[in-house]
């Protein structure tokens, strides 16, 4: 008997050594880690990030003051024209501002407005999402009502409109109208999230170890966010990831259009509506952020593509 | 001994688009302190739902408890706020559901899940939650308990995933645990396994069990009383071996007749019972197995028969059946030696044959 025991065990620890644990978010790791596309994309990301926050040590000029004696409209120094100056590598703009101190602090702009209306999108989505598809009832039915209304607007031209509205407030002039943009950005961005994570919770409230949860107590509260929140996360984690690159674009666009961010504080969108008049004339002062905006999104876009894969391997297209 | 479960007269309903559900109608029945019950019938006949009563998670709507008391340790569950219903939860009565599969929540580790009742009855610490799972998952003989705390449900098998629901159900002591077929999702060898374990932790920690099943072979074993139950009543209710001993009311017989048994002859077949469950929403008007029944008479059309106590049975022998009553036809049968009217049974087949070509030709 004593021996047969023994060997149970014996047999159980070879198993359990044998086996590489990993947990579900390490699993999902490792298959993200494989990723070609996406471990660049995370670099890049980084690469941003450090250059966003190192600005003012990298900038070898103010982004914001104009020179005393302006050499404006200079042009690259590869392009070798007369009009280049070994001071300014990238150029100046139209007024001789340094082009290459300008990208380096518009990147603040765009990973500030990446990831600050992600993070109030979400926690306003999910709140709303998970209430309503827990709760049910009327409550879902007012919640969801109020969503469609929102959702039924053409997302861009909302957000237009709402921007090119409060601008002139003193509210949109707040942190050179960046609080305007994120404000703007949440109130049309939320409603997809709620629908998502309302979804997630209809169908996952319906599981039975959401039952079993009830049965040995638990509160409501405690059900929506320790067994709930969790098991809806792997969509809304991949929907955070495009909702980055589509914040930055929204800003650029809006900024482009002359009612995003306020001059002279630099964003990449702006510098192109900035150039955009004498394109003909130094089209480098437009194609610079062009290029910064569209490497960054396609940064985002391939890990958003990489968390997809790896946080739902049926998914895969 | 007084009882510990005093279930009286619960009707448990469901409001649907096609009208009320029945789903649990009159149902009386009580468990003393450590004693073990069964709960068997076909799907469908309110055995479930009976235990979700119990604990007051019915989803509401579209169901409801209109009437009825459960008096649990003198309390009416009933009449709780909801409060006072969470902490009756899992601390004085706990649930081990079918699906092992399906129960656990997928992206916690078995040691949160298990720690959950822990800290929310017990006021555990973490770590204090942390070796009292790992004592509870020993207790059910799951092997290298320290190493497997922290795995997730995926990294269990069937068997050791039921074993975590029941060191789950164990964690607090419950005075009451309702099984609501524990066993039917595994596989035969764990089977008994799961039901072996089941039985020593009852008789080592004096837990009171309710024990739900289709299955007349899972609790032959291990319980005390069983109650049969059909179409949302009990229709038979009696001791363990009296019950195997001497049925008497024909559905028992016809759960009986449909399980193999292993001292018949080979050539045996098995019987099933014809016909199918009564819609719970329009349920015949007499006694609701009738329609299904080998030795109907034509009183039974027409009016439903009370629980009864059965002549010459043992004292809580009873049975809802008008031929068990008082000078009935089947109080002196034998139902090894008797096989129906096999008219009848012809004039079922026949029934059932219309009223399912009826149904598909209406789709």
């Amino acid at each position: 008997m004593a021996t047969a025991s023994t060997t149970q065990e014996r047999a159980a620890e070879l198993n359990v050594i044998t086996r590489k644990q990993r947990s579900l978010w390490g699993d999902a790791l490792y298959r993200l880690m494989r990723n070609k596309a996406a471990v660049v994309g995370l670099i890049v990301i980084a690469g941003a990030f450090l250059i966003a926050i190192f600005a003012p040590a990298l900038a070898p000029y103010s982004p914001i003051e104009i020179p005393k004696n302006p050499a404006s409209q200079m042009e690259p120094l590869w392009t070798g024209s007369k009009y280049t100056d070994p001071r300014y590598i990238l150029g100046t703009d139209f007024l001789g501002r340094d082009i290459i101190s300008r990208l380096i602090f518009a990147s603040r702009i765009s990973m500030v407005v990446g990831f600050v209306p992600t993070f109030i999108v979400f926690g306003l989505g999910v709140t709303v999402g998970m209430t309503a598809g827990f709760f049910g009832g009327w409550l879902d039915q007012l919640l969801m009502r109020f969503t469609d209304i929102i959702y039924a607007f053409p997302d861009f031209l909302f957000l237009l409109i709402i921007v090119a509205s409060f601008r002139a407030s003193p509210f949109g002039k707040l942190l050179d109208g960046l609080m305007l943009i994120f404000v703007a950005i949440a109130i049309v961005g939320w409603v997809g999230v709620a629908r998502l994570t309302r979804g997630q919770v209809l169908s996952l409230k319906e599981r039975e170890f959401v039952e079993a949860a009830r049965s040995v107590g638990a509160t409501p509260a405690r059900i929506m966010f320790k067994h709930l929140f969790p098991n809806a996360l792997a969509p809304l984690i991949v929907t955070a990831a495009f909702a980055v690159p589509s914040a930055i674009l929204n800003e650029a666009t809006l900024s482009f259009l002359g009612v995003g961010i306020i001059p002279p504080t630099p964003s990449w969108g702006q510098m192109i509506n900035e150039g955009f008049p004498l394109f003909a004339a130094n089209p480098w002062a437009v194609l610079l952020p062009a290029i910064c905006i569209s490497v960054v999104m396609l940064a985002f876009t391939f890990v958003g593509d990489g968390l997809r894969d790896a946080l739902d391997p049926r998914m895969k297209t | 001994m007084t009882d510990l479960l005093e279930v009286t007269d619960l009707h448990t309903q469901f409001f649907t688009r096609d009208g009320v559900v029945r789903a649990v109608d009159g149902v009386t029945f009580q468990v003393a302190a450590g004693e073990t019950l069964g709960i068997v019938g076909e799907s469908g006949c309110g055995k479930s739902v009976t235990a979700l009563s119990l604990m007051r998670l019915i989803p509401q709507p579209p169901g409801k408890i209109v009437k009825g008391s459960i008096m649990f340790d003198g309390q009416d569950i009933l009449k709780m706020d909801d409060d006072d219903v969470r902490g009756i939860r899992g601390n004085n009565i706990a649930m081990i559901f079918q699906d092992p599969m399906t129960s656990l929540n997928p992206v916690l580790t078995i040691s949160r899940q298990i720690s959950e009742a822990l800290e929310l009855h017990l006021k555990m610490d973490k770590s204090e939650a942390r070796k009292r799972t790992i004592e509870l998952l020993e207790l059910v003989n799951i092997p290298s308990a320290k190493k497997r705390v922290d795995d997730y449900p995926h990294q269990f098998s069937g068997g050791m995933r039921q074993r975590v629901m029941i060191a789950m159900a164990l964690s607090c002591n419950p005075k009451l645990i309702l099984a609501d077929e524990p066993t039917t999702a595994l596989d035969v060898t764990i089977q008994a396994q799961i039901l072996d374990l089941l039985k020593n932790l009852a008789r080592e920690f004096r837990t009171a069990f309710i024990l739900i099943t289709h299955d007349l072979g899972v609790v032959a074993g291990m319980t005390q009383r069983i109650n049969v139950m059909y179409a949302g009543r009990i229709v038979e209710k009696a001791d363990t071996v009296e019950l195997f001993a001497n049925p008497k009311m024909p559905y028992t017989w016809g759960l009986l007749r449909s399980i193999p048994r292993l001292d018949e002859s080979r050539k045996a077949k098995l019987v099933p019972i014809e016909g199918l469950p009564p819609d719970l929403i329009a349920p015949p008007p007499g006694c609701k197995f009738e329609p299904r029944c080998q030795y109907r008479r034509d009183v039974c059309k027409e009016k439903e028969p009370e629980l009864k106590h059965i002549p010459n049975s043992k004292p809580d022998h009873e049975a809802r059946c008008w031929g068990t009553q008082e000078g009935g036809w089947l109080v002196d049968t034998d139902w090894r030696h008797e096989i129906g009217d096999t008219h009848v049974l012809e004039v079922i087949k026949q029934e059932t044959a219309s009223v399912t070509a009826t149904e598909t030709a209406g789709e």
